[in-house]
């Protein structure tokens, strides 16, 4: 099947201060059935590839990014121009080594870099916002699939993934257990929990309360619901830290300050950096966006899904798994992982699982960890 | 063949090949690699600690960071034709519970343990009046993982209180290999094959 790699710029309709993401896109050549029971049309799927694939297509690595994350794997964010996420990860002679891998990292569908979300231009030329249909893990898999086979891409040589792009590494292993040999999941889990959902749900309130948002239909208006998205982002920001790393990092220290000011400006570091962490994301990302993409995560339920039985959804599987967990992830702790492993246990699949330590709790994934290195590089090679 | 320890060498040595094998406490996997790469073994481990299982994965093995004492539990009946349990019996929170869990997972289960009835631990005790420090049993009374010192004698009755049939054993004293009989006494370190 020829890929239509000449998409050049995709349909935007968000004003972005800067130029809009130049990946190459997929365009699915037939409509993409989601699990709500509706079909997305001409769905695209934005999406980077590192490194080059082998005749056979034997060595392709495909990498799940995170809620926030993005196709920008390994190369400069287009609007922020930091470097890609996971850079440290994935590269020449890096753990995942593009000099022997073809890495590919597409933008899910549901999310704003290009691929089709809640901002994408509908058939009668307005842009989706709230009209477009509510997704799940499955279905952001689901059109990652597809892109595989436009690239020719029958079998990953691995499938990995962090926090959320965990939960698509799983749902990929569960529902399409035929396309990848090895399944790396790092931080992450088989569905969602009550806490979990409960602060996503503080994150859409957040966002649905800001009257820019006028109901998702703001693209046209002068002003976007930055200011709920920001504060959606300051509450996700701390479940992604830890007591102790953000006792380390901030303390109760000042903030350009000698002494409290007896107001309510970000006297504390603390405040400072959540508050730069909430505008600086609303630069890169749609709120809308950001609704969907949480609420896809809420629904995710491997185990729902296979009837009840997490174990079930993993019988049968040919694949080598490894789960790694931080002990400082409150958000995804290490009690997750291990429900999962003792599934593909129970599976009879063939399961590492190691419990790694770092201060920086969930984060930890995407930050310096010379043991987790070693472990995906011994796994995926 | 790697240079493995003696028990490790002789449970190497009578794994059926292409079983699958669940080695409990696996370590660093060395036994594991070597029943993979000369048995055709599929292989699975479990191991306490992080570091040890951190280096397996890193060879590309399959172990699981996990408590045998708590995380047996998990493993359907019989999904193994071995379990292995070497020099780790000793450390469980109770022996025999762990005895049958090996004996649920796998057909037929390998334990090895060093024997506390051996000469040198006799006499340190006679003796010495002290919890042995043995070349066998390094480690002081204090600081030691073995929670549960048993002799070739205790294992014996253990097995037989638990309708569990030996198969083989194999004594050692060192790197040498001993006969059975008066191993209770000569005998530094054991392994049985037990099935029921």
């Amino acid at each position: 099947m020829p890929i239509d790699t000449d998409g050049g710029l995709p349909q935007f309709a968000r004003p972005m201060n800067a130029a809009p993401p130049v990946s190459p896109v997929y365009r699915i050549p037939h409509p993409l059935p989601l699990d709500s029971g509706q079909v997305l049309e001409n769905c695209e799927i934005a999406y980077e590839t590192y490194g080059t694939l082998a005749p056979d297509a034997s060595n392709a690595v495909l990498v799940c990014h995170a809620l926030t994350g993005d196709q920008f794997l390994a190369s400069p964010h287009p609007i922020t121009g930091k470097p890609g996420w996971w850079e440290r990860m994935v590269g020449p002679g890096k753990p995942i080594d593009t000099d022997r891998h073809f890495v590919v990292c597409a933008n899910v569908i549901g999310s704003c870099m290009g691929s089709s979300g809640p901002a994408s231009i509908a058939a009668d030329g307005a842009p989706y916002a709230m009209r477009f249909p509510v997704i799940t893990i499955r279905d952001m898999v689901r059109g990652l699939v597809s892109l595989l086979d436009g690239l020719g891409i029958a079998k990953l040589h691995a499938v990995v993934g962090g926090s959320m792009g965990g939960m698509q590494a799983l749902s990929l292993a569960a529902n399409w257990p035929d396309r990848a040999a090895r399944v790396l999941v790092i931080a992450s889990t088989a569905r969602h929990s009550a806490q979990n959902i409960a602060f996503h749900e503080v994150g859409r309130q957040a966002i649905m309360a800001d009257p820019a948002w006028a109901e998702g239909d703001y693209y046209a208006a002068d002003a976007k619901p930055d200011n709920g998205l920001a504060v959606a982002r300051m509450a996700a920001h701390i479940t992604y830290l830890s007591e102790a790393g953000l006792t380390e990092k901030f303390g109760r220290r000042l903030q350009n300050r000698e002494a409290k000011g007896f107001g309510f400006d970000a006297e504390f570091q603390v405040e400072s950096y959540l508050r730069y962490q909430g505008t600086g994301f609303t630069r890169r990302f749609d709120a809308n966006s950001y609704l969907y993409i949480t609420r896809a995560m809420d629904y995710y339920d491997i185990a729902e899904e296979h009837g009840g039985k997490l174990a079930n959804a993993f019988r049968g599987t040919e694949a080598r798994f490894c789960i790694v967990s931080f002990d400082t992830d409150w958000l995804y702790p290490t009690a997750e992982s291990r429900h999962v492993v003792h599934a593909l246990n129970a599976a009879g699949a063939k399961v590492s699982f190691v419990e790694l330590s770092a201060p920086h709790g969930h984060d930890s994934f995407l930050l310096e960890h010379d043991q987790l290195d070693r472990v995906v590089k011994g796994f995926v090679e | 063949m790697t240079c493995l320890r003696p028990d490790l060498a002789a449970i190497a040595a009578h794994v059926a090949p292409g079983s699958r094998v669940l080695d409990i406490g696996c370590g660093d996997g060395a036994l594991m690699a070597e029943l993979e790469a000369t048995s055709g073994c599929d292989a699975r481990g479990m191991e306490l600690d992080g570091a040890l299982v951190e280096r397996c994965v890193a060879r590309g093995l399959s172990v699981v960071q996990g408590d045998a004492n708590l995380d047996l539990a998990n493993y359907p009946d019989k999904a193994f034709d071995y379990t292995i349990l070497s020099q780790t019996l000793q450390t469980a929170t109770r022996p025999d519970l762990m005895l049958d869990e090996l004996l649920r997972v796998g057909r037929r289960a390998f334990v090895s343990f060093p024997n506390f009835a051996h000469w040198r631990t006799r006499a340190a005790l006679m003796f010495g009046g002290r919890m042995p420090v043995t070349r066998a049993l390094p480690v002081s009374w204090y600081e030691t993982q073995n929670i549960h010192h048993v002799t070739v004698e205790d294992f014996r009755e253990l097995a037989r209180m638990k309708g569990a049939a030996v198969e083989r054993a194999w004594f050692f004293s060192g790197e040498k290999r001993i006969g059975a009989p008066a191993a209770n006494w000569r005998a530094e370190f054991a392994v049985f094959e037990l099935s029921r």
